[in-house]
């Protein structure tokens, strides 16, 4: 495994290690004995590590299998193969219980602020909930008192605890969101599309406050996004995947000034520039064609079939993820 | 995301609902569904029957009194009496209670053992769902009264066995219907969340997904009274039910409907009546509820 020996963690301070993740889905038919006719490699063999205090950002299109990706790290799927380190304990071997003390150490921050509280219960109760399943706060009236100090830390009002999630708008929810993973004091979260769904000015507002909250409990996150540029702002490190597989990683702003994967670079290059004069004389990079399917996907480079600067040789060889330049790392044979 | 967004609707407007005074709430009801209130109207009076049964009967329902056989309802005897002369309203009061016990007794553990099942099932998914759907299948290819008929056939007769046989009929319908929501609401981010939090099944099974199944599950538990108070009387009827002299509405039908059905023909009438407008008041009302909870046929 050439990945996995590249992409050594020489350094300590490694939080989370991805080696290899493959999750591929099968698709089955036939209603009474499901035979399994295929499989969605919705993601394919990634790597990569996040250090402690590092916000690592990922980034690609939808469908590349980021989300699927952070799920794996939450053991809500069980990974195909490859191995999930969380300060060098493998989370694929553990049990129910012997997940509990890491479940919590790991938390998430979810998409849909709608979806993701359950409608029946009041917010008081959904954040005093985890306290009590981690037995945080034995006695009732020091849970109570977290909750509200929890939901003044999210920037709510206190007397939110009462209401039900319906009650509230979708920034407020997701600061009901936050606030819920940070009851069980977690060191490492993981933002699924965390703002994706809500407004611009509110989106603002609640990366500003997963910011604080960064600084203020010492907090690791897996910010993954599909906008750059809130990824830009809030990340140290950025990966970026395409159809199951890792293109490039590299520092935040090396990975912006000077992508090297092709599908970087034309990534960036569709992210407008609030300039009329420099965005009408820039050239786009255009992606041509669709995204192939994951169930099927291109031999040799996945990207080679909507690339640029494909050659013949991008079909048949699978490239390597290589370091090109010190914590520079890309997929690509012909760069 | 259909079904998403259609299960948060209801939810919310449920608890929308909560806030206002009950009059307001019975108003509403009332004026939206007119016969659903006519079936709620049916359902209180049976129930205030049942309860109230020892003020209400003029006489004891199980005193036979030979001297008084096949009276026609006159000023004494209201509704008439029977073959041993037992004053016939009596007995149909009386008989309330059988019914409306059996019927929610059946209805209430078939329906909560059904609720736990589909859920759990949909919840674990996989092969034990697979399994499970399958032993259900099987459950399900036995009309009710059969299924009923061949579980009293093996236990006896008697007003606990006939519970029984009607609950276990029940438990695969409710389990099935439960379950297709579950579905939908498995997929649902607050659940990953729980599961995420480290909540143990049970505690995801019972405090996060159940609660959201309440829509259907309600209508199964409306529906499944009605349907207990007709099998009841069907067993009671085939004398596979609740055995004399105990007052029930089925057993009733039996002693009146062979022998009498043209010299006293009020001996069958009356409980016929009874049966018919208990089911009736029940499906009403369980239809009701599911056009009220259902979003889509609410704004209608």
């Amino acid at each position: 495994m050439s990945m996995e020996n590249t992409i050594k963690s020489s350094d300590s301070d490694v939080l989370v290690q991805v080696k290899n993740l493959k999750m591929h889905f099968p698709i089955t038919e036939g209603a009474l004995i499901p035979q399994v006719v295929g499989h969605v490699k919705a993601v394919d063999g990634v790597s990569f590590d996040i250090r402690r205090g590092e916000t690592l950002g990922l980034v690609g299109e939808s469908g590349c299998g980021k989300t699927t990706t952070g799920r794996c790290i939450l053991q809500l799927e069980k990974a195909t193969s490859g191995n999930i380190l969380y300060d060098s304990v493998n989370l694929g071997q553990l049990d129910r219980i012997g997940m509990m003390p890491l479940r919590q150490r790991i938390q998430v921050i979810f998409q849909d602020p709608f979806s993701s509280l359950n409608p029946r219960m009041k917010i008081g109760e959904i954040i005093a909930e985890p306290m009590h399943v981690h037995n945080i706060e034995a006695d009732n009236r020091a849970r109570e008192k977290r909750v509200l100090e929890l939901l003044s830390v999210c920037g709510l009002n206190p007397k939110f605890a009462d209401r039900y999630p319906h009650e509230m708008s979708g920034g407020q929810r997701q600061r009901v969101g936050i606030a819920r993973a940070l009851a069980v004091r977690p060191e490492f979260i993981i933002c699924d599309e965390a703002v994706s769904a809500l407004d611009v000015s509110i989106q603002a507002q609640v990366i500003n406050l997963l910011e604080d909250l960064r600084d203020e409990f010492n907090l690791t996150y897996l910010f993954i996004a599909h906008d750059l540029s809130v990824v830009r702002h809030l990340c140290h490190r950025v990966a970026v995947m395409y159809l199951g597989k890792m293109v490039e990683l590299a520092d935040c702003d090396e990975l912006y000034d000077n992508p090297i994967h092709p599908y970087t670079k034309a990534l960036l290059s569709a992210v407008p520039i609030p300039d009329p004069t420099i965005e009408k004389g820039r050239k786009h990079q255009m992606v041509k064609g669709e995204i192939p399917s994951p169930i099927n996907p291109p031999s040799g480079c996945v990207f080679h079939p909507r690339c640029i600067s494909a050659t013949d040789g991008c079909s048949k060889a699978i490239p390597e993820f290589r370091e090109v330049k010190p914590g520079h790392w890309v997929a690509c044979t012909e760069v | 995301m259909v079904t998403t967004s259609e299960i948060q609707v209801e939810a919310e407007t449920e608890e929308l609902l909560e806030k206002k005074s009950v009059f307001f709430h019975l108003k509403t009801f009332w004026r939206q569904q007119p016969l659903g209130a006519i079936g709620g109207v049916i359902v209180l009076l049976m129930i205030a029957m049942a309860i109230f049964a020892p003020f209400l009967a003029p006489y004891d329902p199980e005193l036979n009194a030979f001297e008084f056989m096949l009276v026609p309802p006159d000023w004494q005897f209201f509704l008439g009496t029977d073959q041993f002369g037992r004053d016939m309203l009596s007995r149909l009061i009386y008989g309330a209670r059988t019914a409306l016990f059996v019927g929610f007794t059946a209805a209430f553990i078939g329906a909560f053992t059904g609720l736990v099942l589909g859920v759990g099932s949909a919840y674990f998914g996989g092969k034990i769902d697979i399994i499970f759907q399958r032993i259900m299948d099987v459950f399900m290819a036995f009309p009710l009264i059969i299924m009923a008929l061949a579980v009293v056939a093996v236990l006896g007769p008697g007003i606990e066995n006939v519970i029984i046989a009607i609950t276990i009929p029940f438990i695969p319908q409710c389990a099935r219907v439960v379950r297709s929501t579950a579905l939908s609401i498995r997929e649902i981010p607050y659940i990953d969340a729980a599961r995420a939090l480290g909540y143990s099944h049970i505690r995801i099974i019972l405090r996060h997904m159940a609660p959201n199944v309440m829509a259907p599950f309600l209508i199964m538990l409306t529906a499944f009274v009605g349907q207990a108070i007709l099998l009841e009387a069907s067993l009671s009827y085939l004398g596979l039910g609740v055995q004399e002299p105990t007052p029930a509405w089925g057993l009733m039908l039996q002693g009146g409907a062979e022998e009498y059905v043209e010299s006293a023909p009020w001996v069958a009438i009356w409980p016929g009546i009874a049966i018919s407008l208990a089911v009736f008041g029940f499906n009403l009302f369980g239809d009701a509820i599911r056009d009220m909870l259902d979003p889509r046929l609410r704004s209608q």
